[in-house]
């Protein structure tokens, strides 16, 4: 079946497959490396004359997001992707759909920071998607794959989450996993929504005003603070919502571990591998990798540290994740951080010298 | 089974199409790969790196610090890599790139004139399909056969009537450390 | 003999009409102001054509950002100068939509110019609609891009100074050379004839949009009465006698007429 084949190609380039593929109305972007293949894997594709997807290489990142949000409040499936820099232009069109509450997927290829930075892989973008890169009390959906397949299968889950909560969601990748080629399985073609499906899933979309319903109005605007703060309290009641419900980890050789990592995307690939030469060398340490970093898995790190005697984060940065890591601890064990800056990536045996003086 | 190659020369050798003739044939083998090239201006002129890995198993960190095998093409990948290479492991090297040879005792350490050659067969384009067959001969993980059906699967159709001379320069390689 | 009230208000009787679209809400727009006005028109222009339930508008930040308040059609609100990026996509993911922006001169010729400029050149088939009232009206009168050379406003308080603060833009002049645009005019509405044009205008340019010929842009030469401190009657006269001489009403380009 040609839909099953498998077939080897890069994270970025599985992602624009996958958006085909599960019925993604438009793609809005700006080129920007490590992501470039996104759009370029686009337009080589030509969805708009298959599926009937829109592309569009916008002016800016600025214009991308704010393409989404057009689409986005219109009913449809849309998207963009970026790195670091764009996504940081993107944070004010991330705030407005996240007022609106109206569902759209960025995925975020990271590179290093801060400023224009490098173009290496870094995960130092933890906090901008996980703790509100914009202005205001919201969250974004944060999902991080780890491997090409991930990539591909994100796509849809990402925009099944941001439509059953009216809500951004965002992978976090980086150049790692956008950059590598590895064997993916193309998810199955799922045909776009029709008119009629798209009214009937998106009520409130400003799509024209049949005279039968008020006009719907796309907006994030409210100067009464009374009606604000009730606004807010009702975003509020779904992140609790989606806290509840929607944390994904995975867990890995924890079953008789002593120690363990935290580690999310590409840095749970590097763990994996030194974990295996830990164990090797007689270290019991396995791996508990966030998929959802928001929601964050805080019971799962929480009941985890009832069980080991030490936590080790490996993050790509300068220390982010560990704060999520420490809140959920709470101090009962240590927990310690181990990342590498400016786009170098921490070998396998750096993680092991880790370990060692953790064990020590 | 499970062999972790990095493949580093000058943008413009081949170095990552090499890598992703090699990954490809292990998919076709039905083995997991990875392929993780060194991104960014690099691959436009600098020095360019490619880390591949084919393996039975599940593989879990595609960046690595040391390798089974080393394919150098350049004087600088040479002074980054040659230690990188795992005691008992290979190291193959096209000497035309090379000003000082690598001194390790411990690894096997393999001379391969491919650009030499190539000049010769008038096969410059694809001196890197020498050294792979120079490669696939110490280490067979994948069949000669899996790689020319990987040629054909990433070859522009236009460009498949020069498989036959990619398999000629796969089997000089291989005759090279014969 | 007096006649009742309800003798005199009869369909014979009506000799005008609040537009269909035009809801009660109160306007916060000042007295004079001349986008109660262009409101109107869009509402009467979205009637006549049959496309209340196929149109989407697109409000700005600035004075007009609760327009989506008093037309009875569905609308997105944009962040600031933001708007012509969200038409983009709405058209394009809804192509049998009527979709346009409402703009004012800081939105859409200083912090959206590019948004302005792109979407313009690719040929959208939107219609921007630009109020150039020459001032920033919502956040108390300061400059804007369009804010003219010697006029006072809360941050030239001096004159404006080429020296100091650049020249006006000519943002419809700019429009109408690139090739996307299939219609750009000027337009006002300070008397009954211009406002009968200005409905024309923009009738015009809905219909382009709907005959996928390209991008409009319908500038609204407009006053700010409370900005520039003047009655409303003064305001209409100052603006006929500084706004016109510089911003010329008419159209810059119709592609129905010649290939400009």
């Amino acid at each position: 079946m040609a839909d099953q084949e498998i077939t080897l190609m890069k994270g970025n380039e599985a992602i624009a497959h996958a958006a085909i593929r599960c019925g993604c109305d438009g793609y809005f972007g700006y080129p920007i490396t490590p992501q470039s293949e996104v759009l370029e894997t686009l337009a080589e594709q030509k969805p708009w004359e298959t599926t009937g997807m829109v592309v569009l290489q916008a002016e800016s990142e600025t214009s991308s997001i704010n393409m989404v949000y057009g689409g986005a409040g219109c009913g449809k499936k849309v998207m963009t992707s970026s790195s670091s820099p764009g996504i940081s232009l993107m944070q004010e069109g991330l705030s407005y759909m996240a007022g609106c509450e109206i569902p759209c997927l960025v995925v975020n290829v990271s590179r290093g920071g801060p400023g224009l930075g490098t173009i290496q892989p870094s995960q130092a973008d933890y906090f901008q998607s996980c703790k509100g890169g914009g202005h205001g009390d919201y969250r974004l959906i944060v999902l991080a794959p780890s491997s090409v397949q991930e990539m591909a299968d994100f796509v849809d889950l990402a925009f099944e989450l941001a439509f059953k909560y009216r809500n951004p969601a965002m992978i976090l990748t980086d150049g790692v996993i956008g950059q590598m080629m590895e064997k993916v399985v193309l998810p199955p073609f799922k045909p776009r929504r029709t008119e009629e499906e798209i009214l009937k899933q998106c009520p409130w979309a400003a799509t024209g005003r049949p005279k039968t319903r008020k006009p719907n109005v796309i907006t994030s605007l409210e100067l009464d603070p009374a009606k604000m703060e009730e606004i807010n309290i009702r975003i509020q009641k779904k992140y609790a919502e989606i806290q509840e419900k929607e944390v994904r980890f995975e867990e890995y050789m924890l079953e008789d571990a002593e120690y363990a990592i935290c580690a999310f995307g590409s840095a749970a690939r590097i763990a994996k591998k030194a974990i295996e030469e830990a164990r090797n060398e007689g270290i019991k340490v396995g791996l508990l990798r966030p998929i959802t970093l928001w929601p964050f898995p805080y019971k799962e790190v929480e009941a985890l540290s009832n069980k080991v005697k030490g936590i080790l984060s490996l993050e790509i940065n300068a220390g982010q994740m560990v704060e999520d890591i420490r809140l959920a601890v709470n101090g009962k064990i240590p927990v310690s951080h181990y990342g590498r800056l400016g786009g170098i990536i921490p070998a396998p045996d750096e993680v092991v010298r880790e370990l060692k003086k953790m064990v020590k | 089974m499970k062999q972790e190659i990095i493949i580093a020369g000058f943008g413009g050798q081949g170095v990552l199409s090499m890598g992703k003739i090699l990954a490809y044939s292990g998919l076709i083998e039905g083995k997991e790969v990875t392929w993780m090239p060194a991104y960014g201006p690099e691959q436009r002129g600098g020095t360019a790196n490619v880390t591949v890995i084919v393996s039975d198993e599940e593989i879990s960190s595609p960046i690595l610090s040391s390798y089974d095998t080393a394919i150098i093409l350049n004087q600088p990948s040479m002074e980054k890599f040659e230690n990188s290479v795992k005691p008992g492991g290979t190291l193959i090297y096209d000497g035309y790139g090379i000003s000082i040879p690598p001194t390790r005792k411990d690894i096997n350490i393999y001379r391969v004139d491919a650009m030499d050659v190539a000049a010769k067969m008038n096969l410059i384009k694809i001196f890197n399909m020498i050294l792979l067959g120079s490669y696939l001969k110490l280490h067979p993980i994948v069949q000669i056969e899996s790689v020319l059906k990987a040629l054909k699967k990433t070859l522009p159709e236009r460009h498949h009537g020069l498989i036959p001379q990619n398999e000629e320069a796969i089997k000089k390689g291989m005759e090279l450390v014969g | 003999m007096s006649m009742d009230i309800k003798e005199i208000i009869q369909p014979e009787n009506l000799v005008y009409q609040k537009p269909e679209l035009l809801n009660d809400t109160p306007m916060h727009y000042c007295p004079g102001c001349s986008h109660g006005v262009v409101h109107k028109l869009i509402s009467e222009v979205i009637a006549d054509m049959g496309m209340a339930d196929k149109t989407v508008g697109v409000s700005p930040v600035g004075c007009a950002v609760f327009a989506y308040k008093y037309i009875d059609i569905d609308w997105q609100e944009a962040a600031h100068g933001r708007a012509p990026a969200v038409a983009t996509a709405v058209k394009r993911l809804w192509p049998d939509r009527l979709v346009f922006t409402y703009q004012g001169d800081g939105d859409l010729a200083c912090i959206g110019t590019a948004e302005t400029i792109h979407a313009l050149n690719r040929g959208e088939n939107i219609t921007i609609v630009f109020i150039n009232n020459a001032i920033y009206g919502m956040t108390g009168g300061q400059m804007a891009p369009t804010t003219l050379l010697g006029m006072k406003t809360a941050t030239c308080p001096y004159g404006r100074d080429a020296k100091l603060h650049g020249y006006p833009l000519k943002i419809a002049d700019l429009a109408a050379q690139l090739q996307g645009t299939c219609y750009v005019t000027r337009q006002s509405v300070h008397s009954v004839a211009a406002i009968n044009k200005a409905k024309r205008a923009l009738r015009k340019a809905f219909e382009y949009n709907m005959a996928g010929k390209g991008s409009c842009l319908v500038e609204m030469v407009s006053t700010c009465n409370s900005g520039w401190k003047l009655s409303p009657a003064k305001a209409n006269k100052w603006m006929e006698e500084n706004m016109f001489p510089f911003y010329h009403i008419g159209d810059l380009k119709d592609i129905a007429n010649n290939n400009q």
